[in-house]
């Protein structure tokens, strides 16, 4: 177990002068889950084969447990990595795996037995110790590429996104065992998703990323309720927040199909704001107007329906854009339809139209984005 | 019969052709050396005759030299070989795992020395060997070949390499391993089929090599192929005799491949399909 810090962190490939990470900064805590979440090319896993000194961080310092790792080889910064791949050696078998590390460090035959045993008994993988990785489907695949990290006891685990080469289903059960697991060895983690609900149902901490830079660090439930920007608010949730363009203006904020009217605390943040504004409101958070509440509507014309059972996905065009609706239940509603939509106003996100950073709302805990990490 | 049907049997045949057609030049040599020189030497071809030895008899008489001969070749063959994977797969290792913005580029100017004539670079390298003392000589045979075989030899390792994901090599990396533990426990088992089949490979080229043993050894190193040149005498032709020399020549090889030939199909494919 270890703190794991990173401290003005870049990488720049070639001269070209673009960083693929820039200025990252983040302490964690003693055995804590970080997840590093953001699209394709955002830079979360050079940060990670950086921390495992796979890459080498072109500036900035990489710390484990107080010691500056940046020009350590990988080998001698104990850290243990699990491989989207899984990266398996294909000619051992699945114990020669999971011993090879201890091997290596020329453990005695007893320990290392014991060790993979004991591995083996917590992945539930002892049957198959004997069998080479071909032999195995790929959740027992990745239960070894696990197991081979847990041998060693490493003071800090990078997984790179480890659950995207399964079935969905298998990728939830693998997801609650990963859970249950680092809660049990209480190791500092590292996880790369570019999956938000898997970010969200893992992390303790979640660093959303986009373009080398971090954009917000905060816990998933900040992350969900306070997005720091337009981008962690629609990289976040699932479906994505609508946004929509309007104008303020004596704390009623409107545009082409709707007026909506600011909470308190979004009048006060905003007093000095006037003109145009993003407005974001999450799907979950629209319901059927009920016809009595003035200044605060969304009309629109249903382009979409998707009857899921639980909830109805319903698709709208609110003037020029198209908005997503989850309505509770099984709904009536057909193509064509014209609907009236409401939204309670402490629900409401407002951006900066220019800057696209987070309006009015704060959290109750202390959240940190990049310009303050 | 549909069309299919037709083409297939069509392609059957015309690879059954092709097929005849490169191992005629293996079956007259055959029947040949079990010809008399009457015989090798008519102007009508005969497949019929009553076979005889007397060339192989010949070819391996006390004073024929065959197996100095034939121990000059394996010798520089099987040292050539050793020689050139030592010197490929460091480099075959380094340019598949940590290639640069010049990897392409020195992989095809390596093949590309294939390119040129051996004659073209004969007289240079004769004399630089007559000063050095290595004309006739199993070093200098070996070093000729190795030198010859390397960019294919290179070039086939790399690609052998190449098939097996970075990924494994970072493992291995992390798990603790040094670069010689890495190439040893994690790289080189997995490019063991393909590392067989390029050894075959620079075997089998650097065994029937005639240019530079031909020209580069007299009598002490000479391989075989200087052994079945030797045939061609000033007193004429001698086909059946040359002809058993070459079936002696060529036999070795041909039953390594023969024996080997599932693996170097393995070998030439391997990595084709995951």
């Amino acid at each position: 177990m270890a703190i794991v810090e990173l401290k003005n962190v870049a990488k720049q490939y070639g001269s070209s002068g673009n960083n693929a990470v820039d200025n990252f900064n983040l302490v964690t805590r003693d055995g804590e889950f970080v997840v590093l979440v953001g699209p394709s090319g955002c830079g979360k896993s050079t940060t990670m084969r950086m921390i495992a000194g796979l890459e080498r961080n072109t500036e900035g310092e990489i710390l484990i447990g107080g010691r500056d790792v940046s020009q350590v080889p990988p080998k001698e910064r104990d850290i243990a990595m699990v491989f989207q791949s899984y990266a398996l050696y294909p000619h051992m078998s699945v114990a020669e795996n999971m011993a090879f590390s201890l091997k290596l460090k020329k453990r005695p035959a007893e320990e290392i037995k014991a060790k993979v045993d004991e591995a083996a008994k917590t992945l539930g993988i002892e049957h198959l110790l004997e069998r080479k990785p071909r032999e195995l489907s790929g959740g027992q695949r990745q239960r070894v590429a696990l197991g081979r990290a847990i041998v060693r006891s490493p003071q800090v685990f990078l997984m790179d996104e480890p659950l995207s080469n399964l079935d969905a289903k298998l990728r939830v059960d693998m997801r609650a065992e990963i859970v249950k697991l680092h809660k049990r060895l209480k190791v500092t983690t590292f996880y790369v998703t570019h999956d938000q609900v898997e970010a969200m149902t893992m992390g303790e901490r979640i660093v959303v990323m986009k373009d080398g830079e971090i954009q917000q660090i905060d816990t998933p439930i900040n992350l969900y309720e306070y997005p720091a920007n337009r981008f962690v608010a629609g990289f976040i949730g699932n479906p994505s927040m609508n946004f929509l363009r309007g104008t303020l203006a004596d704390g009623v904020v409107g545009g082409e199909g709707y007026r909506l009217t600011l909470d308190a605390a979004h009048q006060a943040a905003v007093a000095s704001h006037h003109g145009d504004i993003w407005v974001g409101i999450r799907p979950e958070h629209l319901r059927l107007a009920d016809g009595d509440e003035p200044n605060n509507g969304l009309e629109g014309t249903v382009e979409v329906v998707e009857t899921l059972g639980a909830v109805t996905m319903v698709q709208l065009a609110v003037g020029e854009t198209t908005i997503t609706a989850q309505l509770p239940g099984h709904r009536q509603i057909a193509i064509g339809d014209s609907l009236s939509l409401a939204c309670d106003s402490d629900k409401l996100h407002l951006f900066d139209v220019d800057s696209d950073r987070a309006i009015g709302r704060e959290p109750a805990a202390a959240s940190s984005t990049a310009a303050e990490a | 019969m549909n069309s299919s049907r037709f083409a297939n049997t069509a392609f059957g045949v015309l690879a059954w052709i092709v097929a005849l057609l490169i191992f005629f030049p293996i079956l007259w040599l055959l029947l040949t050396a079990f010809k008399t020189e009457q015989q090798a030497f008519t102007v009508t071809p005969t497949f019929w005759f009553t076979p005889t030895i007397e060339s192989f008899k010949t070819a391996l008489a006390q004073g024929s030299g065959y197996w100095h001969y034939a121990w000059n070749s394996a010798l520089t063959a099987v040292a050539s070989t050793v020689i050139g994977l030592a010197l490929a797969v460091p480099a075959a290792y380094a340019m598949a795992f940590y290639p640069n913005k010049r990897t392409d580029f020195l992989l095809v100017w390596m093949v590309s020395t294939k390119f040129i004539p051996a004659v073209g670079v004969l007289i240079p390298i004769f004399l630089v060997y007559k000063t050095v003392g290595l004309l006739d000589h199993a070093l200098g045979l070996t070093l000729l070949f190795t030198a010859m075989n390397l960019p294919i030899i290179v070039w086939m390792v790399y690609s052998y390499f190449r098939d097996i994901p970075k990924d494994i090599v970072e493992a291995a990396d992390i798990d603790g391993a040094s670069i010689m533990q890495t190439l040893f426990k994690v790289v080189l088992p997995l490019a063991l089929p393909g590392l067989a089949s390029t050894g075959l490979l620079a075997l089998i080229l650097a065994w029937n090599e005639s240019f530079w043993s031909i020209t580069m050894t007299d009598h002490r190193a000479a391989t075989l192929a200087v052994y079945i040149a030797s045939f061609k005498s000033a007193e004429g032709l001698f086909w059946a005799k040359m002809s058993a020399a070459s079936v002696l020549a060529i036999a070795p090889i041909i039953v390594l491949g023969w024996f080997t030939q599932r693996q170097m199909v393995r070998g030439l494919t391997f990595g084709a399909v995951k």
